[in-house]
């Protein structure tokens, strides 16, 4: 039987019936058509699917979509400037060529946008224990982690929230 | 690689998830984090009618800093206790064990009780509980009872829960404070964060004279529930703890073991690494409990 959900999705209450088989993902991308989020292995291992759940990242097939009723998400789509161009992170990406198949890389900008959110200005180390759950086939990973460094000490430059323009809520 | 349908129940109370259990006769199943949970389930080798939701139960989560023991709620997240304070003070076994346990964001989700009642015999948190003498704590609308984490492991991903029973806490026993303590934990996987093929953990203690006086230590991945390893705390107990003192007393884990074959690594292999791995952290442990700065 459908239940119904509310929940914060990118900063936007969305209200949905779901039925309870349906995974966070699933939901995503084929209900609210949100295909940013990829699909990789399905159960737990490859990190494409990754989103942020009251801000910390998990992974969205293995939870229920009338598990986040109430809760927060945020996905790939979700890290864009307000006027719709890339966020500081996916510039990054875009500027060390951290893609090639780009399959990884939704799960891959979520990881490391949570780890910038907690640490401004990790380890390689740290970026790299950041991104242990999140599986790329093509790159090697040393330009992800090239990417996520470049996005920190890009971050760090900027001016403090209050002197950009309050969003409305 | 869909979940099969199912009823979706999200509990409020202790009370509502022990009258689900009861009513639903065995068809039922709880969930916390699922992280094993549903991937099994998209895999359709869980199938359960129903699912119970604890994860808005208040009552579930939560670490108690007690006289003599720390209680961990079964739904606390394993994130949640590895940031913990007191975890980090009173069960440093475990701080060092939860690192090991998948990666970030199935750290965000998956619980402490979850990987418990989950039973994989190579779980890391398992191995710490059964290491240290932990207890969880079973219940039902019939009572509550409390068994050792020995008793509760029965085989790979088989425990001693009745269908109608809620693993509510996990309750580990605090190291004796007069001692030089410390703790390590290592294993050997495919990747960071992945299955162990082999693990193991030691918490050492020290007295004044560098005497070991204090050691729990545990092996997983040779045998279908890791294995508590008594005889080679009892064989190391006032020993100064040399390397050739231990390397000789890890070779008594032997008997204790009953590996098996599968896709990751022979019998052989196993029966062959686990002493060595035992080896390694109890003198990891060792080394921090002389050099506490280090």
């Amino acid at each position: 039987m459908k239940q119904k959900i509310t929940l914060t999705l990118n900063g936007a209450r969305r209200s949905a019936e779901v039925e309870p088989r349906l995974s966070l993902v699933d939901f995503l991308r084929d209900q609210l058509g949100l295909t940013g989020t990829h699909i990789g292995c399905e159960h737990g291992v490859c990190g494409a699917c990754s989103v942020l759940f009251d801000d910390d990242p998990i992974r969205a097939c293995l939870m229920f979509a009338v598990q986040a009723d109430g809760h927060a998400i945020t996905t790939v789509e979700g890290l864009r400037e307000e006027d719709g161009s890339l966020g500081i992170l996916q510039d990054s990406f875009w500027e060390t060529h951290a893609l090639q198949c780009g399959y990884c890389t939704p799960g891959m900008l979520i990881a490391g946008q949570a780890l910038l959110a907690r640490n401004p200005d990790p380890s390689d180390e740290e970026i790299r224990e950041a991104i242990a759950g999140n599986l790329c086939r093509c790159t090697g990973y040393v330009q992800i982690v090239d990417a996520i460094r470049l996005a920190g000490a890009r971050m760090r430059q900027m001016p403090p929230a209050t002197d950009r323009e309050a969003g409305d809520d | 690689m869909k979940a099969a349908a199912f009823d979706f129940c999200r509990a409020e109370s202790l009370e509502q998830v022990l009258e689900e259990l009861s009513s639903a006769a065995g068809e039922a199943r709880i969930i916390a984090g699922g992280q094993s949970l549903v991937a099994m389930m998209a895999m359709r080798l869980a199938r359960p009618e129903k699912l119970i939701d604890i994860n808005h139960v208040g009552a579930l989560a939560g670490i108690d800093d007690g006289d003599g023991m720390v209680t961990i709620k079964a739904c606390t997240r394993q994130a949640t206790a590895l940031q913990s304070a007191i975890i980090t003070r009173e069960v440093p076994m475990l701080a060092a064990a939860l690192p090991y346990v998948g990666h970030i964001q199935t750290r965000n989700r998956g619980t402490i009780g979850g990987s418990i009642a989950h039973g994989d015999p190579t779980a890391e948190i398992l191995l710490a509980a059964t290491a240290l003498g932990a207890r969880v704590t079973l219940a039902s609308i019939g009572g509550v009872r409390s068994l050792a984490v020995a008793d509760f492991a029965l085989g790979a991903m088989e425990t001693a829960a009745r269908e109608d029973e809620c693993l509510t806490e996990v309750v580990f026993p605090k190291p004796p404070r007069e001692l030089a303590l410390s703790a390590a934990v290592d294993e050997i996987s495919p990747r960071a964060g992945d299955y162990a093929v082999i693990g193991a953990a030691a918490e050492i203690g020290l007295d004044a004279e560098g005497r070991c006086r204090h050691a729990r230590l545990a092996s997983s991945g040779a045998a279908p529930v890791p294995v508590l390893a008594s005889p080679v705390a009892q064989a190391l107990a006032g020993s100064r703890l040399e390397d050739t003192e231990i390397d000789e007393a890890v070779r008594l884990l032997d008997p204790l073991l009953d590996p098996e074959s599968d896709v990751q690594a022979s019998a052989a292999y196993r029966r062959r690494v686990a002493p060595g791995m035992l080896a390694r952290v109890i003198k990891r442990a060792r080394d921090q409990a002389r050099n506490p700065t280090t």
